[in-house]
């Protein structure tokens, strides 16, 4: 019976966030931000940084991190202007409340969107059942979803599972820029389940297609095929980001990180 | 500045009603069918290319079709490893081998007009999705379909199985991609060689880092750069980190499906454990952003002696528990005689890999065709076996697993020692030419073929192992059941991103 002393060997190797803070959810480079604002001759330079067309200057200089595959480019090239930004809490409730630096009414957007979210999943109360389709992902968002029903991150403890049925499911994980053979098969899944439902676009590439859109078979993200309430981004996105997500989705956050630093 | 075309790869030229038999001719050589691709040229014509492998390297074989012409004979029936590229030209570019045994719609569903999206190396409008089942093949009293995918339940990537079966045993399995299908490969013509490299680490994203690696070898063949020693060891790192997170992924689901709690527990907390190890060296858990054409971005982000000792932690409760695992007759009873690949139908399709070194194909790219500094690091090739089961599968793996943690502290100490390191080579101007590059990555070997004019990318087919492993995937379920589905599957280590496309 060498397993149940084995089993036993490392002791509780679990995570306690969110309760506590964890490490290395806190130190992980899970974003881009923007540190310091170059002048007007400067910006169209640092736009052609950006692979993914996730750097925009028109309202003064912006990160998209909807785009941004954190292929770090522009901190490489701009260290003064471009930073990682630390820290794995970066899933947020609206599409716009991923650029940064966050707009004027960023504060009221955020406030708004998590009220109307809370009023409608107040049935969740403290547990929640997953189902994740892949509309095209490439297979590394699957791990980082994985490795939350494992020992480290072990989202059971949080009343949270995955479930055989949409027909159980409160909330619809989805991966992949959203390919064309995908389309009804999501359509599907997100009609089978009860409501209310919450759907999150896990990685860039379900949030804006990344840099694996456009082409013949891939759309630019999965927002125009299911209503996204919750947006993790990142290529792909850590389990400490994707667990955030879920954790909004819940309203089980005391202090939501929902704006992001400036 | 103009220069000569750069093409490195030996070509053997066919008539386009010879290439079969060209192409079959070098097989029996001794060498190992590795692809077939396509290439539109500028008069509209079309390249076919059958790349193969030998002692002597690789090699193609190489038929231009006449124009506004797209079909050609069948590769298939004398070289039946094509039949599945020859359904994904088919259902990309039209390209219409006659006598080809089979061609049903793979990567793409069929089309009523007929008119596949790159018919002319243009991108065409969207795709038309097929919502209709798979249709079944076999027949018989008692016969019956069950479907599955393309959405499952768990977290899988998608794909859509068709299993016929009577009951219990599963006389046929039948397959389709075209749900999955990205069409990844057209975006690299978009992209300047430096970014081409962003996409090649999200073709498969579980083997960014081997990605990675192919293509900037391409191009550094093509641009004759010469990478610095610490930055192969340090790709040599990656690499094997990447392979061991890769082979443990396949023993977790492998736990998973025989009940194995505490094992399957174990497992996820070693490969949690080397996926913090990957993202302290580099500050990405896949190894992304790592290996650049030239070299490495930069010095790893850890000291070596340090990620050194952590290997030495992970790999030493790796290998007491694999160990453990390893005499667990609970778990072996799962494996043993499950998803049988049969030595001979191994050897004649060229199966890449630890699925083929389970069915006696000892291949391994990481000696044959030297790259990186696996001969320095004195890389031994791992346990072939013959028994071409699941449970061989897993124990080439389990070999693996602790060849790589060796390798990878070997490199990084290799790294350290080396004095004021230089980490990459500035690239030249891509020359017109092409290239052909390959490395074993987790799931066998990886090609690239990348073709370059005017400094830009024309034209990048990456070849993953997965592709040509899974037209395998069927046969192994001679005399299997419903129940063996999780271990053949998990033994295959198949990324559908790189089958699909």
């Amino acid at each position: 019976m060498p397993w149940i002393t084995r089993g036993l060997r490392d002791g509780i190797v679990t995570t306690r966030y969110p309760r506590r803070a964890d490490g290395y959810a806190d130190d992980f480079r899970s974003a881009v931000t923007v540190t310091g604002q170059p002048g007007p001759a400067d910006r169209a330079g640092l736009q052609r940084l950006c692979p993914t067309g996730a750097i925009t200057v028109e309202r003064g200089l912006e990160v998209d991190r909807g785009r941004c595959i954190l292929c770090g480019r522009c901190v490489a090239a701009r260290p003064e202007v471009f930073a990682y930004e630390a820290g794995a809490e970066t899933a947020r409730l609206h599409r716009r409340l991923l650029v940064t630096p966050p707009g004027p009414d960023a504060v009221a957007l955020a406030a708004t969107v998590r009220h109307q979210l809370a009023e409608r999943t107040r049935r969740f109360g403290r547990s929640l059942h997953l189902r994740h389709v892949d509309a095209g992902s490439d297979g590394s968002e699957e791990w980082e979803i994985a490795a939350l029903t494992g020992p480290i991150y072990d989202i059971h403890r949080l009343g949270i599972f995955f479930t055989p049925s949409p027909r159980h499911a409160d909330v619809l994980l989805v991966t992949g820029a959203g390919t064309a053979g995908m389309i009804e098969p999501l359509r599907l899944t997100h009609e089978a389940m009860p409501d209310p439902k919450v759907v999150v676009a896990v990685g860039t590439d379900a949030i804006s297609g990344g840099l694996v859109h456009p082409t013949y078979a891939t759309r630019g993200g999965v927002a125009d095929i299911l209503p996204v309430d919750v947006w993790v981004p990142g290529s792909p996105p850590s389990p400490f980001s994707i667990l955030h997500g879920l954790l909004l989705a819940m309203g089980r956050l005391r202090a939501p990180q929902e704006v992001g630093r400036a | 500045m103009t220069s000569e075309r750069v093409d490195a790869l030996p070509t053997i030229e066919a008539d386009r009603d010879e290439l079969a038999v060209a192409t079959a001719a070098v097989c029996g050589g001794g060498r190992r069918f590795a692809g077939l691709f396509n290439a539109p040229r500028e008069d509209g014509r079309t390249r076919l290319e059958a790349v193969v492998h030998g002692r002597d390297g690789y090699s193609s074989v190489v038929a231009t079709l006449p124009v506004g012409d797209r079909s050609y004979p069948s590769l298939s029936r004398l070289v039946p490893a094509a039949a599945w590229y020859e359904r994904e030209l088919h259902d990309r570019y039209g390209l219409r081998p006659v006598g080809h045994p089979r061609l049903d719609p793979l990567v793409l569903p069929r089309r009523d007009d007929g008119l596949p999206p790159l018919a002319f190396g243009h991108r065409h409008e969207p795709v038309v999705p097929d919502t209709t089942a798979l249709d079944a093949h076999a027949s018989g009293e008692g016969m019956f379909t069950i479907p599955y995918g393309p959405v499952r339940s768990g977290v899988f990537e998608t794909v859509e199985y068709l299993v016929e079966t009577f009951g219990e045993d599963i006389p046929r399995l039948r397959s389709r991609l075209h749900h999955k299908h990205r069409g990844v490969d057209v975006r690299f013509e978009d992209l300047s060689p430096e970014d081409g490299v962003l996409l090649a680490e999200r073709v498969e994203g579980t083997a960014s880092v081997a990605h990675a690696w192919t293509y900037s070898r391409a191009i550094e063949e093509l641009t004759a750069t010469e990478v610095p020693l610490e930055a192969e060891h340090l790709r040599v790192a990656h690499a094997e980190l990447e392979r061991v997170v890769n082979h443990l992924e396949s023993m977790i689901r492998h736990t998973e499906g025989s009940y194995q709690a505490v094992a399957n527990a174990r497992l996820a907390v070693h490969k949690e454990r080397v996926m913090r190890l990957r993202s302290a060296l580099c500050g990405n858990r896949f190894g992304r952003n790592v290996v650049i054409p030239g070299g490495v971005q930069g010095p790893p982000r850890v000291a070596p002696a340090e990620a050194a000792a952590q290997i030495a932690s992970i790999g030493g409760a790796f290998a007491a528990d694999a160990k453990a695992l390893m005499v667990t007759p609970s778990f072996l009873d799962r494996l043993r005689g499950t998803g049988v690949l049969a030595v001979d139908l191994v050897a004649d399709h060229g199966a890449l890999g630890p699925v083929g070194r389970a069915s006696g194909a000892a291949e391994d790219i990481r000696s044959e065709e030297p790259y990186g500094t696996y001969r320095a690091l004195g890389f031994a090739p791992g346990s072939c076996r013959t028994e071409g089961d699941a449970l061989a599968r897993q124990r080439v793996r389990v070999d693996e697993v602790q060849e790589s943690f060796r390798l990878a502290t070997a490199a990084l100490e290799a790294v350290a020692a080396i004095d004021r390191p230089s980490w990459w080579r500035p690239v030249e101007r891509v020359p017109d030419g092409r290239a052909l590059a390959a490395v074993e990555a987790p799931q066998g070997e990886l090609l690239y073929l990348v073709e370059a004019r005017d400094g830009r990318l024309t034209r990048v087919r990456p070849r993953c192992a997965a592709f040509h492993n899974f037209a395998l995937f069927p046969r192994a379920f001679g005399g299997d059941i419903l129940t063996d589905f999780v271990f053949i599957e998990a033994s295959f280590g198949l990324s559908i991103a790189g089958v699909a496309g």
